[in-house]
């Protein structure tokens, strides 16, 4: 039998997440260690017999018979779980404690005690990702790195201190205390939102990297989602959002990997299953007296998402749901996007006016979607010398090839002074990190 | 038909992120999957554990491990079954451990007729 896509990838996270709990916290790095074994192990023995019949179960029976071997052989020279206690002095305890402690639906605890656990509050956002990605996601360093377009070393960094703080917290959050559970879930939510977006608008070259992302946070949402206090109003919007989103993403990139103008797409790619599951979502969403970004967000993409031709979409109402996206987490991408949806429905004069209006235009400097929108605009009202310079200036601040084909592409037009199809990259509904903080 | 023991060195699990650990995995899965295939296999054979005793001489002295070196150290065997010599040698050379700086070593079994 072949083992599923990602399988090892998957497990160690609910692996490191379980051991932790056996271990404590303080001794995050053993948990990691035991991971790692297990998973040489099962390198060794499955490539001579081939893959276990359950190769999850296999893998957590590996990792406990592990645990139960330090912690017989350790009890006296480390300290481990204060749960666990007094449960390590005998033998007649420490088993029966330790199997409980791997039983399934543990486990499934286990992902969310370690997911709030990560988002400490003492930790920056973008550490709280890092740190997810790497002992929930179970990906590298070097993973990551290439994810963000960081350095390995600046990566490594952030983890190490990361993951310093967090066994230094003694005790792994506490997901049975409600009140505890609803004042970090926000810090959750948006440590997600923002691990989604990475993989959505990230700057990362590699396709394949960054739907990985997206759907990690996708199934961490699922695992919030399962969860009696995490099933929020505000969860729903989270996890609408994603898949009415993640839905596009087959046909964003087009087969020679060129990043798709939206009004390109052809939207019979798009995900038909996770549109259906994102609007069932959002009906979900919208039970509560909430609206979050999160909500509004889902709601522009399944305006997007119920328009048969980018032709058919309803831009009054893309509109309105930007004017409220800027009321509750104002930002000039934001703004900028909303300018977009402007110049669709009253045409590319009043969408420059909008553009012109943006009080701090200033911080999009780098944004290379900004000149690009105005190169769009000015194209469609028919000045190519304008829109020539405007792409210039946006390709010279692309930030990876995709973009920067795209962008050339878009120079080449204004050339040939063709502006029949109009090539406006998808709106950045979502706000981009570097700018929008 | 002739038998042939590979004997496989060197480790190709160390300091690998999960991914690549199971990318690794399935490129051994692939390779056994077609030696199988093309009827290879004469018996999978086994990991070995990389710890052990070496009892050498005759005042039989023990030693901790088998090698200094990790890349000495022989952690798995299989026995294949190949026309001859150069043919099991070209059959070694698909073996994904090679690509992660180990190596084969291929040993022709000498078969006893009693």
């Amino acid at each position: 039998m072949e083992p599923s896509d990602h399988l090892f990838r998957r497990e160690a996270g609910r692996m490191v997440a379980t051991l932790t709990r056996v271990f404590g916290v303080h001794n995050l790095a053993l948990a990691e260690d035991v991971v790692q074994d297990a998973f040489c192990r099962a390198l060794e023995v499955w490539k001579f017999r081939g893959v276990p019949e359950n190769p999850s179960a296999w893998l957590i029976a590996t990792a406990k018979n592990r645990a139960l071997d330090i912690l017989r052989r350790q009890r006296t020279a480390r300290t481990f779980a204060p749960e666990l206690g007094r449960l390590l002095d005998s033998e007649w305890t420490l088993a029966p404690a330790v199997e409980e402690l791997f039983a399934a639906n543990a486990i499934k605890d286990d992902l969310l005690r370690m997911m709030f656990s990560c988002c400490h509050p003492r930790l920056a956002e973008e550490a709280q990702v890092a740190l997810i990605l790497n002992i929930l996601g179970g990906f590298s360093v070097d993973e990551i790195a290439s994810a963000f377009v960081s350095s390995h070393a600046a990566i490594e960094k952030r983890i190490t201190r990361a993951k310093k703080l967090l066994a230094g917290s003694k005790r792994l959050f506490d997901i049975a205390a409600p009140a505890d559970f609803s004042a970090r879930l926000p810090a959750v939510q948006r440590a997600l939102y923002l691990l989604f977006n990475e993989g959505y608008h990230g700057a990362c070259a590699e396709t394949a990297v960054r739907a990985e992302l997206c759907h990690e946070a996708m199934r961490l949402a699922a695992v919030l989602l399962e969860h009696p206090l995490g099933a929020t109003p505000t969860t729903h919007a989270l996890s609408a959002l994603m898949c009415l989103n993640a839905a596009r993403l087959p046909a964003r990139v087009d087969a020679s990997g060129n990043l798709n103008s939206f009004f390109d797409q052809d939207r019979s790619l798009w995900d038909r299953k996770l549109v259906t599951e994102g609007l069932k979502l959002l009906e979900l969403a919208v039970t509560g007296f909430e609206l979050t970004e999160y909500h509004v967000e889902a709601a522009i993409a399944s305006v997007h998402a119920s328009a048969p031709r980018a032709e058919d979409t309803n831009w009054g109402r893309i509109v309105s749901l930007y004017d409220t996206l800027m009321s509750i987490r104002p930002s000039p991408v934001v703004a900028l996007s909303r300018a977009i949806a402007v110049a669709q429905r009253d045409g590319p004069e009043r969408g420059l006016e909008a553009i012109d209006a943006i009080a701090d235009r200033d911080r999009l400097a780098t944004y290379p979607f900004y000149p690009a929108a105005l190169g769009e605009l000015e194209l469609r009202r028919g000045r190519h010398e304008t829109a020539r310079k405007h792409f210039r200036a946006a390709r010279a601040l692309a930030r990876n090839p995709m973009e920067r084909r795209f962008l050339d592409q878009r120079v080449w037009a204004c050339e040939r002074a063709d502006p029949q199809r109009v090539g406006m990259l998808e709106p950045a509904t979502r706000l981009q990190r570097k700018i929008a903080t | 038909m002739s038998e042939f023991t590979f004997l496989f060195r060197g480790s190709d699990a160390t300091a690998q992120s999960p991914e690549e650990m199971q990318e690794s995995m399935q490129k051994w899965l692939a390779w056994f999957k077609e030696l199988g295939e093309k009827g290879h296999i004469k018996y999978p054979g086994h990991p070995l554990e990389c710890t052990g005793k070496v009892v050498s001489g005759k005042q039989k002295s023990i030693h901790d491990g088998p090698y200094a070196e990790a890349k000495d150290i022989v952690n798995g065997f299989t026995l294949i079954e190949a026309r001859d010599l150069p043919q099991a040698v070209e059959i070694s050379k698909g073996c994904p451990i090679l690509e992660a700086g180990g190596s084969v070593e291929v040993r022709p079994v000498r078969i006893l007729n009693m």
